[in-house]
């Protein structure tokens, strides 16, 4: 049993994929061929592969492109040249077609040393995961790191077919400390660890929709969620590409969730709506246990939203 | 940031074979924590070891730690690359006997996949 939340990206790697099928793209080299040039102009610490680790990979068997962000070095956040990475991954996907591309994600989004080549970088890793959307290959998101999937790179996850988290796992657009630096300690106080997982945690998350999946922090959760939903996507591939009908469904649903919770100050009292009978001990549950609890409460016709 | 390079004579161990043209990478360059790269190359027979450190001043204290090292491992054409986020003397030690363990390991399924 492996944690996803203690493995660093290249052992999420090794345990994730098929047994010695990983083959790293632009490996790293002595000479710093794939460093950023940015952080060493700012006389800062830099990583072999900016923190990114791109290749191609067999998922039971089959071909994925497949990227892991490593929230140890920086943060996981994006540059130019790990933003590079993930973008040329993508458009690469474009002609290999794999069965899927999976991106392990963790990162607070762009990194500020050199933010206008990062923010460009984000922008083309957006760009390319819609062409691949478009070209009807699944792409996977993981979130389970310690850092979370913040800022643009949230963003990015929120664009894939499907997101895969644990309940360690957060997402969303602005981490805790910016919108307390932002908005006061009494909008949100980053420092209340039980408030901030309960609005970004994975728990969360697929309690309102947002991700697919919720697994228990072990890699092997992980893998047999990408092997399941992989599986249920690549069955309705037309299903894969963005269509109108298919936005405006989700509008109405975000426009619906606003309506139906607008007004509620904190996560225990949504969850109360969505018809959870005892939403003080989501935080006690395990996954199982909670996606009974949310299937328990859907079939008692209450209101319920439905994600997407 | 500082740079150093340290240079070792005599070694009798290649990880050439083992390494087969690729890299291997340990650790992360992160807060008390190294990355480590081995990349084999012709180097007259001797063992560079490039270090890029956040934490200035300590080359004595390099030079003791990969003193040991090459003691213990006897490298030769190879060149050990190091981003280093201040990690302590016994985590460079650990993860420096790591990166080697690594490469001797791909070594070894390789000569089993063979088999």
């Amino acid at each position: 049993m492996k944690s996803y939340l203690e493995a660093s990206a290249r052992q999420r790697l090794q345990y994730l994929l098929d047994e010695a099928s990983f083959v790293e793209i632009l490996p790293p080299t002595a000479d710093g061929a794939f460093t950023s040039p940015h952080l060493a102009q700012l006389d800062a610490p830099t990583a072999f592969d900016d923190g990114v680790i791109i290749g191609r990979a067999r998922l039971q068997g089959q071909a994925v492109l497949v990227a892991a962000q490593e929230g140890g070095f920086m943060g996981g956040a994006v540059g130019e040249v790990h933003g590079a990475k993930l973008a040329g991954l993508m458009q690469l996907a474009l002609h290999e077609k794999p069965q899927a591309v999976l991106l392990l994600l963790e990162s607070g989004g762009v990194r500020l040393h050199e933010a206008n080549a990062g923010l460009i970088a984000v922008a083309e890793v957006m760009r390319a995961l819609l062409a691949l959307r478009a070209a009807k290959i699944a792409v996977l998101v993981l979130i389970g790191g310690a850092n979370g999937c913040f800022g643009g790179i949230g963003i990015v996850a929120r664009c894939a077919n499907a997101i895969i988290m644990s309940e360690q796992g957060r997402l969303a657009m602005s981490g805790p400390e910016v919108i307390e630096s932002v908005q006061g300690v009494e909008e949100f106080d980053a420092r209340d660890k039980a408030l901030v997982w309960r609005t970004t945690g994975g728990k969360h998350r697929y309690l309102l929709g947002d991700c697919q999946q919720l697994v228990e922090d072990e890699i092997a959760a992980f893998r047999q969620a990408a092997i399941d939903t992989l599986a249920q996507l690549n069955r309705a591939p037309d299903g894969l590409a963005l269509s109108l009908a298919g936005l405006q469904q989700e509008q109405a649903q975000l426009a619906q969730r606003l309506q139906d919770f607008g007004e509620l100050a904190e996560p225990l009292e949504i969850w109360r709506k969505l018809g959870l009978a005892q939403p003080q001990q989501v935080a006690l549950m395990d996954a199982t246990q909670l996606q009974a609890a949310l299937a328990a409460a859907r079939d008692a016709d209450k209101p319920v939203q439905e994600g997407v | 940031m500082e740079n150093l390079k340290f240079v070792f004579a005599g070694g009798a161990r290649n990880l050439a074979d083992a390494l087969a043209g690729q890299t291997c990478l340990v650790g992360v360059a992160g807060s008390g924590n190294l990355e480590v790269l081995l990349q084999a190359m012709p180097l007259q027979g001797q063992c560079e070891v490039q270090v890029a450190t956040a934490a200035r001043g300590f080359a004595a204290i390099w030079q003791a730690v990969l003193d040991d090292f090459h003691q213990r491992w006897q490298l030769q054409d190879v060149r050990v690359a190091i981003n280093d986020v201040g990690a302590t003397p016994a985590v460079v030690s650990l993860r420096l006997d790591q990166a080697v363990n690594l490469a001797l390991s791909l070594a070894l399924n390789r000569v089993q996949e063979g088999a």
